[in-house]
């Protein structure tokens, strides 16, 4: 039978907890798109779970290859999200972690720091636009349009605006959630860095 | 002739994955080999596993072959080049556990 859960997920570790906690209870993930999970039922902790961010979007062909292998290896890939992996393994086949190294987990944590960064930018970007606007409106209010010539057509509103003021504070707002997000992976990477300094 | 900074120390993973290529081997067997000649001390993770198989191959230490079981799965072998890197590894392993051996009397003792 199949169960669908609608809930949102910022970030992977717990979404990934999240997911083994299901699949310990006989919910075996076999589906996700956006907010969306698909579980089928499965004995109690049959599959462990993982989710990987790829360098690259699952069509493209280092992806494909990359997942190809990890087929032929047992591990089963149930949903791709942007360029967000599911993985699944039979538990009985052992412990499944992807990666086994100190060198290639700090490898994905640093993806993983990227992607957040790059829309932590974005957020950022969007809402220094919006406050240029108000910024803009506070120090030329429309009443000093007044003096130009008629035939320059000069066409601007004159209310305050607040849209974009309320655009900037919510653009702010989203880009500090992204900075929280990355925060515990680049402690991570810190902790991993250090410990390579003495081992593998 | 490898760079001179080659020498350093193999990891763990390359060292066993290298001497597992001995003979032809894909990706899953691999990692049962490894397992297996560690005594289930190292686990390889599949994601490792690729990088460093992808690494290797650009380094010209192991090549792709051809299965003749399954030609769908990509084997892999070890090279020349390869054979020499885990000869100076073991070298360089040799003279640290003379080295260890000698200063703490040894694990037995």
């Amino acid at each position: 039978m199949k169960h669908i859960v609608r809930k949102p997920y910022w970030d992977y570790m717990k979404e990934e907890a999240w997911l083994n906690e299901m699949s310990a209870r006989g919910m075996a993930l076999t589906d996700y798109s956006w907010c969306r999970y698909v579980f089928t039922d499965a004995e109690p902790g049959e599959y462990v779970y993982r989710i990987e961010l790829l360098e690259h979007v699952p069509t493209h062909p280092e992806s494909m290859a990359y997942i190809r292998f990890l087929e032929e290896n047992g591990v089963e890939c149930v949903a791709t999200y942007m360029r967000w992996i599911y993985l699944r393994k039979k538990t009985a086949e052992g412990p499944f972690d992807i990666y086994s190294d100190i060198d290639s987990k700090i490898n994905h944590y640093r993806r993983v720091n990227a992607f957040w960064n790059v829309l932590m930018y974005l957020e950022f970007g969007a809402a220094l636009i919006n406050i240029a606007v108000v910024v803009f409106y506070i120090l030329f209010p429309p009443e000093s349009i007044y003096y130009y010539p008629a035939h320059t057509h000069v066409v601007r509103s004159s209310d305050f605006p607040t849209v974009n003021a309320i655009c900037a504070g919510i653009l702010i707002v989203i880009g500090l959630m992204f900075v929280r997000l990355g925060r515990p992976i680049r402690r991570m990477i810190r902790k991993l860095k250090k410990e390579k300094t003495i081992r593998e | 002739m490898p760079e001179s900074s080659e020498r350093g120390a193999l990891t763990e993973a390359v060292f066993y994955i290298l001497l597992s290529l001995y003979s032809a081997m894909h990706g899953y067997g691999i990692m049962q080999n490894v397992k297996e000649l560690s005594g289930g001390r190292v686990d390889l993770g599949p994601g490792t596993l690729y990088g460093a198989l992808n690494t290797l191959l650009q380094k010209d230490w192991i090549k792709s072959v051809k299965s003749e079981r399954d030609s769908r799965k990509k084997e892999y072998l070890i090279t020349d080049l390869g054979k020499e890197m885990v000869k100076s590894e073991i070298k360089r392993l040799e003279e640290l556990i003379a080295n260890g051996k000698r200063i703490t009397g040894g694990v037995l003792s």
